[in-house]
């Protein structure tokens, strides 16, 4: 079936986290007719569990909807959701690149946010027509006059008649609907030139094998014609095109300019279909790939182990699989004295991190001691050589290190006015540097710092939240490596350095860190039999020192009448407890030990 | 010969509940007190009849305080007993008792109709501490009471005493112990306090015992290494005086050890009548109901003459609904229960019990286990038998966990 692109609409809905993009998401795809409400679980779109428990969008998703407008016309919507966190920048914009317009979300009581703005730039970069929309104007506390001007004056948008909705309700979302029609320009691109698409996801499907979801600029694509991969070089024989149904697949004879589907063709890894890459026909290729194309690197490293050691090959296998779905974990095989074989891994960010690390428990079953996560550093040795440093224990020796340096990332923090202090100070105690701050109105100000990457990935948000009171929001971009005095800190139990413990800090805060590190391990690590010292140190330097006192008297309380099941139930509590340990010479130190790093911070 | 069977018989009731207690008691009236009587005596009769095969070597009935009740409720039981089942004439018959609760005329009640041991829960000789705890007797109360006991004819007391109370300094319990020797009873028990849930003492105490529990010091509750010195001290100075430690926390003078209850670490059977009470029956566990209301109810629906039970059980106990729990102890769960249940005992197990048992050597399962734990040298391996060393009788539950299977 030849669709005429003037009635087709590819578009995204940008906003800050909780103004209500998945709400109003699925407001559309039920008053579409896809589904019914009945039918339709609360955002649809999020299909993982983790995001539908997290309330964020982790993986592209795209659904097809067909609209029948005011004109008479039916139309084909093409709804494209994208991530909503930092740590997916990347992957907003190859979707963002993959639509013609965007549908901006603003919350009618909180107004334009951080990651408003980040975004609505996102979009402008990409020449999409932008559409604001306003929500939550059923809150009490809804001011829409007001975000109307906000729109206005800080986006430099028109906004006078941007529909006032509930996506909740779904009052007036009709006029969302007919505003993309009339509003959002149809795409454009010549049907009968070379194939040219954007690929702005793909997954791994253990029947159909490597699903890419894509966007065709030019040209057509059915199944049986080969393609390739302008990036990768990866060459495949499609095997089915179709386009999206609400959690479904639905196969289409052909895709053609303007459209957006998905195609299967004989790929067995998602690494060969990049996040971005351009396909074209393998027989008849476009001359130049479409711009944008970047592969994403890790930011942040840590290692996985599997709580059981002879779990190593389950987690292996897991990983791999999560990986056919998202080609921006990495991960090599490392070995721990104290932890045994596993996996040094790389992520995007923390989230990204901790949605790896949760899919891994859930959904293959495994049980994991992670280590502290960590930046790479770039170490400089005397020799001339760089090394990337993902994992402290690999740090040369420190006469062999000319100097070291950090990443940093230039930080944009946009807050009400009374917390400008509290977050200042908390950017000057994580070695910010500032840039600039700015007041977008009266009681709003926005502050760029630049701070080291090993500075926001642990609990940097939560500190942000908890002395702004939820008001601060944030977003950064890297922005290079800076020269920086780091050192290694290792921790020693029972005499023992515990390598998996070790991790590189700032030279003035170490003393620090490995007093409070020295701390929380003496508060974790249970009574042995004999006392055991707990130290911090550079080198061969004592900079800290905890003991945890030897255990001397243990014994269950009287026993009352026979009741066997409650002694019982009291030793097999100990014995959980001792599941969850691992053995460093004569020490069992509990699993959550090894993440214990992350959670210095007092308030 | 008939196999032995032993009888827990559970007393809800006390005269005010003391602040550090978590057990199934409560005060109650008359009539209350009098219904439940009644349904014990109902219980006794149904589980008598499917019984038959059983002889008696034990009694104890505990609680809650029994001796808060009238002595004729305990004297009706105990009859009970008596016409319902085979009672052994050496059977050791033992009842709970509070000295604040005590008379004359009580004590000489229970002897008559048999009762030849005595559980007296004193805790502490420090009416300040007993002042603490919520109990409802003086130091001196106690004394008396248990001249009396000796006067009417008891040759077999046992004394309760508690450690680790809030304030309790080395010098203190050895104080009330000192004081409890020189009485000479044939058994002293010696636990620690332990707070737990749901009772006055956590509410107050709650901040000190999370305190502890992560090694910290507190104002109010004697550290580990205090309650340790405590321990040590109290070992050193019963064995002096001619008691044996024969279980964790129980020393009695020779042959003077408490049968119930080391039925119950070597897993006899054990039959638990009265609300909450829990038997061990051809290694099925059952707990009892814990609601007066229920049982008082269900027992009602015992007829008097088992002649009625008609088309119920095959001697098969269980057919009135009394039981809250029934668990299968599976072999596996029977081993681990022989190892955690026999090694809190300091005589521990015998390679031939275990084998008879289980067909097979214990290496077999434990190996590992034993060897390591000898190795740190809180398991004494011997030709005919496995126990803990003192060392290992300190941390028992320490090294008791490592006995369950995964």
């Amino acid at each position: 079936m030849a669709v005429d692109q003037s009635k087709i609409r590819n578009f995204c809905i940008i906003a800050h986290i909780d103004h209500g993009k998945s709400t109003l998401a699925d407001r559309i795809i039920e008053m579409t007719g896809l589904l019914t409400s009945r039918e339709m679980q609360a955002q649809v779109l999020d299909n993982m569990d983790l995001e539908r428990e997290r309330g964020i969008t982790i993986k592209s998703q795209a659904v097809r909807i067909v609209y029948k407008a005011k004109d008479g016309e039916e139309y084909i919507f093409n709804l494209i959701d994208t991530p909503g966190h930092v740590d997916f920048t990347y992957e907003v914009s190859r979707s963002l690149a993959a639509c013609d317009g965007a549908v901006l979300v603003v919350d009618a009581a909180q107004g334009i946010e951080a990651q408003t703005l980040a975004n609505v730039y996102l979009a402008l970069d990409h020449d999409l027509e932008v559409i604001p929309v306003i929500n939550k104007i059923d809150l009490p506390s809804a001011d829409p006059d007001r975000v109307v001007d906000e729109i206005e004056d800080v986006i430099g948008i028109e906004a006078q008649d941007a529909p006032q909705i509930s996506a909740k309700t779904g009052l007036n979302v009709e006029d969302v609907l007919e505003q993309i029609v009339t509003k959002l320009p149809a795409p454009a691109g010549d049907k009968n030139a070379p194939l040219k698409a954007l690929i702005f996801d793909s997954l791994y499907d253990a029947y159909k094998g490597v699903i890419v979801f894509c966007r065709i600029r030019e040209g057509s694509v059915k199944a049986g014609m080969p393609i390739k991969m302008m990036a990768t070089n990866a060459v495949a024989d499609v095997v089915e095109v179709g386009y999206f149904g609400a959690g479904q697949f639905i196969p289409c004879e052909e895709l053609s300019a303007g459209m957006v589907g998905y195609i299967t063709a004989s790929l067995k890894n998602v690494k060969d279909t990049r996040v971005g890459d351009t396909i074209t026909s393998a027989a008849h290729p476009c001359d130049m790939p479409l711009p944008g194309y970047k592969k994403v690197n890790p930011m942040v490293y840590c290692g996985l182990y599997p709580a059981d050691g002879a779990k190593y090959p389950d987690l292996r296998d897991a990983l791999e699989k999560l990986q056919l779905n998202d080609a921006a974990l990495q991960f090599e095989p490392e070995t721990s004295i104290a932890l045994g074989f596993g996996f040094r891994c790389g992520f995007l960010g923390l989230l990204h991190l901790e949605v790896v690390q949760e899919r891994l428990e859930r959904e293959y079953n495994l049980d994991l001691v992670t280590t502290a996560p960590g930046v790479v550093y770039k170490v400089h040795k005397t020799d001339g050589t760089v090394i990337d440093l993902t994992n402290p224990s690999n740090l040369p020796d420190p006469s062999e290190i000319e100097f070291m340096e950090e990443p940093y990332v230039s930080a944009e923090i946009m807050v009400t006015s009374e917390y400008v202090g509290a977050i200042m100070d908390l950017c000057q105690e994580r070695r910010g540097i500032y840039v600039s701050m700015e007041y977008i109105e009266q009681t709003r100000a926005l502050i760029k710092y630049d701070l080291p990457l090993n500075e926001i990935i642990y609990d940097f948000f939560d500190a942000l939240k908890s002395r702004s009171r939820g008001y601060a929001s944030f977003d950064y971009e890297m922005k290079g490596y800076e020269r920086s005095e780091l050192v290694k800190l290792d921790i020693l139990i029972n005499k023992e350095a515990v390598d998996a413990l070790s991790f590189i800090v700032f030279k003035d805060t170490a003393y620090e860190r490995g007093r409070k590190m020295c701390e929380k391990l003496k508060e974790e690590i249970p009574r042995h039999l004999f006392e055991i010292p707990i130290q911090a140190a550079i080198g061969s330097k004592v900079i800290a020192r905890e003991t945890v006192k030897a255990m001397r008297k243990d014994v269950l309380a009287k026993c009352y009448g026979g009741d066997i099941t409650r002694k019982r139930k009291l030793l097999e509590k100990q014995k959980e407890g001792k599941k969850r340990m691992r053995q460093v010479g004569n020490v069992e130190i509990p699993q959550e030990a090894f993440m214990s790093v992350l959670k210095l911070d007092d308030n | 010969m008939k196999k032995e069977l032993e009888i827990y018989v559970h007393i809800p009731f006390c005269m005010r509940k003391c602040s550090y207690c978590d057990f199934l008691s409560a005060p109650a009236d008359e009539t209350t007190q009098n219904h439940y009587v009644a349904a014990l005596l109902r219980e006794i009769r149904y589980y008598g009849e499917l019984c038959r095969d059983r002889e008696v070597s034990t009694i104890y009935i505990g609680g809650g305080t029994p001796s808060w009740l009238q002595a004729v409720y305990i004297e009706l039981i105990i009859k009970q007993l008596r016409v319902s089942f085979a009672i052994r004439k050496d059977a050791e018959i033992s009842i709970e008792c509070n000295p604040g609760t005590l008379t004359k005329e009580k004590l000489v009640t229970y002897l008559g109709c048999g009762v030849n041991r005595l559980s007296i829960g004193l805790q502490s000789a420090l009416n300040e501490e007993l002042k603490l705890l919520g109990r409802v007797h003086t130091y001196e109360q106690f004394v008396r009471n248990y001249e009396l006991a000796r006067e009417v004819g008891f040759r077999n007391i046992s004394v309760d005493l508690m450690s680790a109370l809030p304030y309790q300094t080395p010098q203190k319990f050895l104080n009330s112990l000192r004081q409890v020797i020189a009485l000479r009873p044939e058994h002293i028990s010696v636990y620690s306090l332990i707070i737990e849930k749901g009772t006055p003492f956590y509410d107050k105490y709650k901040f000190d015992v999370v305190k502890k529990e992560a090694g910290m010091a507190t104002e109010s509750l004697p550290s580990e290494d205090v309650e340790y010195e405590i321990f040590q001290r109290s070992k050193e100075l019963l064995k002096s005086n001619g008691y044996r430690r024969y279980e964790v926390s129980n020393f009695a003078k020779p042959s003077y050890e408490s049968r119930h209850n080391i039925g119950y670490w070597k897993r006899s059977d054990y039959l638990g009548l009265g609300i909450g009470a829990a038997s061990l029956i051809d290694n099925v566990r059952y707990s009892n109901t814990k609601s007066l209301d229920i049982y008082i109810e269900e027992t009602k629906r015992i007829r008097r003459d088992p002649a009625e039970w008609e088309g119920t059980d095959n001697g098969r106990i269980g057919r009135i609904n009394l039981h809250e729990e029934a668990d299968l102890i599976e072999r596996n769960g029977q081993i681990e229960e022989f190892m955690f249940l026999g090694l809190r005992m300091t005589d521990g197990i015998t390679r031939k019990d275990f084998e008879e048992n289980f067909h097979m050597p214990i290496e077999a399962i434990y190996g590992d286990v034993l060897a390591r734990f000898a190795g740190e040298g809180l398991i004494e391996r011997k030709e005919g038998f496995v126990r803990l060393t003192e060392q290992g009788m300190d941390v028992s539950n320490y090294v008791l966990a490592h006995f369950l299977m995964d």
